[in-house]
Formats: structure tokens, sequence, C-alpha cells
């Protein structure tokens, strides 16, 4: 069973999508577009390693502040921002992940609930006077790609859902080697997987940092798309969203983008009802616990490249 | 020459000395069995070889290098392989996954090279899974590959986690009651099996309670009671030692 026409049935959905909606519903497709950019980049850790990261909106705003600040006070264009803005945030999440890495499920969680408090509220008080406190930070200028200045939401729309597909291929190209592997022998079992001769710690070390430097360049995108950053777009529902989002998909890459869809896109067609909103989720939470724990598309097994049967050997 | 060689090894839990200055060596080439009454602290000193526990006091040294309290992975690249007394294997995850896993010491490429899938990763990638069969192979699961590891049979998952320690390319392979849950005949194919690892030059440690297979396959026993050494030597030896005798009593004499 290959998942191949699913993925293209969605490469057009996507690429088509902008000439047939309006202003409002593109501007929803590049929020839902930088979602699953945020998503992917968690289900390395979360989907692939088992590692349960509750505070992914932390590094996406270090790396959103990273380039508000370059741009703002040095002036940088945005996309040069892009890599240091992924490099600041990969950075703090290896700092901070290398004390707590060690700890197992909840445990984690926990303690990364409290680094995305401390990363708000550090905002708030304009920590080295540079992230403007509670008013976060304006001005920021329009991204230019090679002159070409993008400004309108159908662009934005390209340049987000663009770096979705680029994500992707990436992150397959990733589950597909040594290291996917390896992060699924995390999940798997860490003892027998550190007793097979794979490092425990510097993989998870690696996810986690890997993971958050790519939410740090979602950061640079949100931030150009903002124009305006602050520190309540960064708080503990998003990191919960992004969490639930991993574990609806079940750990598959298209499975983030139904499960994007589900969560950030479901209820702005479903405005009417937004007062039943959580009740509905609640709802749909407790039904997938029963009758599908493992998420709506667990990943499918790796094919590997068989030698054909020799001749009479033994079945 | 020996291969390993432990050194007044102790480890402690609590109050409880689980391991109580031991010291043994086992020969490069020799296949060893270490054995004892349940509560002997014979896994306890795996776990101390290969990294899960650090002792107390005491030194392991392996091909002349001090491993004490080094990292499990460490140890495994240094050339040490394990298998565990209850099953560990990936469950979810296809039979040759289970022995890439092995494999991914002796692989180099990096996060980049992953991503991209660079010619050189392409290869090496090639490389472990034409050598993961053959350990499949070696140990009699060929055409298993791609199913899941927790389909199998128990016995055929104790042969998966032999396979799995081999890709490692260890020159020590420990194996922690490998017959355990096995049929007769099973049991059988697998003295087979450990002799034919020992063909390939790898030295073998292995705990067993199964007193036939013991005496068929090993050269040289390590006999523990509550932590401490009672008696070394050939099999035929021991048999006759009135320590060990009374370590075993109530066991069947008709097993030896």
């Amino acid at each position: 069973m290959s998942r191949t026409p699913l993925y293209a049935g969605l490469a057009v959905v996507i690429a088509g999508l902008p000439l047939v909606c309006n202003a409002y519903w593109t501007d929803v497709c590049v929020m839902i577009g930088l979602y699953a950019l945020l998503s992917l980049s968690l289900n390395v850790m979360l989907g692939q390693a088992g590692i349960f990261n509750m505070g992914h909106a932390a590094f996406f705003a270090v790396g959103a502040y990273a380039t508000a600040i370059l741009n703002t006070l040095c002036h940088w264009p945005i996309f040069l921002t892009m890599l240091p803005a992924g490099a600041a945030a990969g950075i703090f999440a290896m700092a901070v992940a290398r004390p707590i890495i060690h700890l197992r499920g909840d445990y984690l969680l926990i303690v990364t609930i409290g680094i995305v408090e401390i990363v708000r509220i550090a905002l708030i008080n304009d920590v080295f006077g540079l992230t403007g406190g509670a008013n976060g930070i304006f001005g920021i200028s329009r991204p230019v790609f090679f002159g070409f200045r993008i400004v309108k939401g159908i662009q934005f729309y390209y340049l987000v859902w663009g770096m979705v597909g680029v994500s992707m291929l990436l992150f397959y190209g990733l589950w597909r080697s040594r290291f996917g592997r390896a992060l699924n022998y995390i999940k798997e079992d860490d003892v027998a997987a550190e007793g097979c001769g794979v490092n425990v710690t510097g993989y998870k070390l690696a996810a986690f940092t890997l993971g958050a430097a790519w939410a740090g360049m979602a950061g640079t995108v949100y931030a150009a798309k903002m124009l305006t950053i602050a520190p309540e777009s960064f708080n503990f529902m998003e990191s919960v969203i992004l969490f639930a989002v991993v574990i609806l998909s079940g750990g598959s890459q298209v499975g983030v983008l139904l499960s994007v869809f589900l969560f950030i896109g479901l209820p702005e067609l479903l405005r009417e009802f937004s007062d039943a909103r959580m009740l509905i989720f609640g709802l749909a939470m407790m039904v997938m616990m029963i009758w599908r724990p493992q998420g709506l598309f667990p990943p499918l097994a790796r094919r590997y490249a068989m030698p054909p049967p020799e001749e009479g050997a033994r079945p | 020459m020996s291969l390993l060689e432990l050194t007044d090894v102790t480890k402690v839990f609590g109050g409880l000395v689980a391991v109580n200055d031991l010291s043994f060596s086992v020969d490069e080439g020799s296949v060893v069995g270490l054995i004892g009454p349940n509560g002997a602290g014979k896994t306890t000193v795996f776990n101390c070889i290969t990294g899960n526990y650090a002792p107390e006091r005491g030194g392991i040294r392996f091909a002349g290098r001090d491993i004490t309290g080094l990292a499990p992975h460490r140890i495994v690249e240094l050339g040490i392989a394990r298998t565990f007394q209850s099953i560990r294997l990936f469950g979810r995850l296809p039979v040759v996954e289970n022995v890439l896993a092995g494999r991914h010491c002796r692989m180099k490429a990096g996060l980049f090279a992953c991503m991209l899938h660079t010619p050189g990763q392409r290869r090496e990638e090639r490389e472990a899974v034409a050598r993961s069969l053959e350990e499949l192979a070696f140990v009699g699961l060929t055409g298993q590959a791609e199913a899941m590891a927790q389909a199998l049979s128990y016995g055929n998952q104790r042969l998966l986690e032999i396979a799995r320690a081999l890709a490692s390319d260890p020159r020590l392979l420990i194996l922690d009651e490998p017959a355990g849950g096995m049929n007769d005949q099973e049991t059988a194919a697998l003295v087979e099996l450990i002799r034919a690892i020992r063909a390939r030059g790898i030295t073998i440690l292995l705990i067993e309670h199964d007193m036939r297979l013991v005496m068929q396959v090993c050269e040289k026993l390590v006999v523990l009671e509550h932590g401490t050494l009672i008696a070394e030597g050939e099999p035929a030896a021991l048999r006759e030692n009135p320590a060990v005798i009374e370590a075993y009593l109530g066991a069947d004499d008709d097993r030896w």
C-alpha cells in the first residue's frame, strides 16, 4: 500500500487552492501552513522519538524574536535572518534540553511547559531591553526574495507551503535513514536502543535541537507575515495545540497535515459553532483515544530492497 | 590471552551486595558460562560489563582497555554486544530494522547526509541491509525480514536478538539465558548456532540454566552464589566440586 497518490493529490490541491480562495481564506491557509511547519518540526521529536515536548512555542518564539530584532535593530533583510533565527532556537533548545533530556514521558512534558512559560514571561519583562515587553516588536519589514517583495496573502501562501514541501522532503529523507530508525528505536525501547549501540542521549538531543531550529525558522516567516509580534502569541496553549496535532496525526507527515487542518482549519469553517468548539474537541479526543489510540495515520513500515528468494531456499 | 577481565567487581543495591569482589577472565575465542542459582547476581555482572550499571568498586578491562563505567553504546562500539534475559526487541518495527539497530554503530552517515540521502549514505545503507540479511540467514531467519518483530515466535525472537547483536561486529558476545523459553529442538539448534558463532572467532560469555546446553558448549564455567565466586574451571571438574553441588542442592543430578 503506497501513499504516493495521496501525496500527489494533496500537492495538487494545495498548489491550486489560493486560485479559488478569497483573501480571507488564503490568510487562513497561510496560518494552517505555519502550524503545519511547526507540527512537522515537533513530529521529529514527539512523533518519531517519543520526546514529550509541550513547549514547542518557546522555540518558535525565539526564532520569531531573533528575526524581529535582527530586522528592526540591525536592518537585516528577512531571509538573511532565517538561518540565525533557526540557529538561535536550536542553540537555545540544546542548552535547555541538555540537563533534562534524560527525563521520560510526563516528567519531560512538565519541564517543557515550564520552559515555554519562562520564555513568555521573560519576553514580557523585556529581557536585555530587546524584546519590547508586553507590546512586543513592530515595524518588521516584508521579505524580499531575489528582488521580489512578498506582501500579499497569496505570496505568503506559496512561501509557507513551499517551505512545508521542502521540510517534508527533508524529514522524509531523515525518516528513511539510520537517523530516523535510531529515533524509532528510542521511542520503542530506549534501554534496548542504548544496548544495541545507539547513543540515546545524543540522538534525543539532536532530534530536539533539529525540531527547535525548524520551529525557529518558522518563526521568521511568522514575524514577516504578522509585521508585529508579541509574547502572547507564543503562549502555552499554542504548545498544547501543536502537541495535540502531532499526537492525533499518528506520527506520519500526511497525518500531520490532516491533523493540522482539523485543528486549525476546521474551527474556521465552523465559526458559527465556536461556542461549542472546545466541547467538540474534547469529545473528539476522547473518541480517538478509545477507537484509534495510534492516531490518524501512523507511518507505514519503511521498505527495503530485498534480494529475490533463492531457488530451494528454506522459507 | 584474556579478552575480558573483571577485577574485584562489587555492585551494591542499597543494603544488598549483589556482586561481591568478583574476579574472573574470559579468554579470547572461548565460550564461558556464568552459572549459579536464581538471584546469584549473574545478570548484574552482565549489566556491569555492558555499562548498564556502574560497579561501586573494581575494574573491568576489555581487550586491554579499562571500560568500567563507560556508557553502554560506547561499550558496544568497542566490541561487546549483548542479548537480554527478557527479550527486548523493537516489536513494532520490521525484523530487518531490528538487525539494522545492531549495525547502527558501524554506520557513519550524519544528520545532513541522512536528510539528503547522499551517494555515500545510500551505499552505506545498502551495505547495512545486505549485512543484516546475512545475519538473519546466519541465525536461520531467512525470509522473515519484513515481518514485524513481535509476530515472531518466542524462540525466533531470541534468535533475532542474537542476529541484532552479531550485526554490530562484536568481539565478545554476551548471551543472557539464550535458551530461556525454547523447546528441546530449538535448544539443540541453538547449540549449533553458538558453535557457529564461535567458529567466526567471536568470544562468548553466557548465562544459562539449561545445564545440558552449558555442558555441551562451554569450555569454562564461572559459578556464582550470593554475588560471590564459589568455583571456576572446566565443566567436568566442577561437576564433582562440593561447593557447586551444595549451591545447586535440590537440582536434579541427571541434568548434569
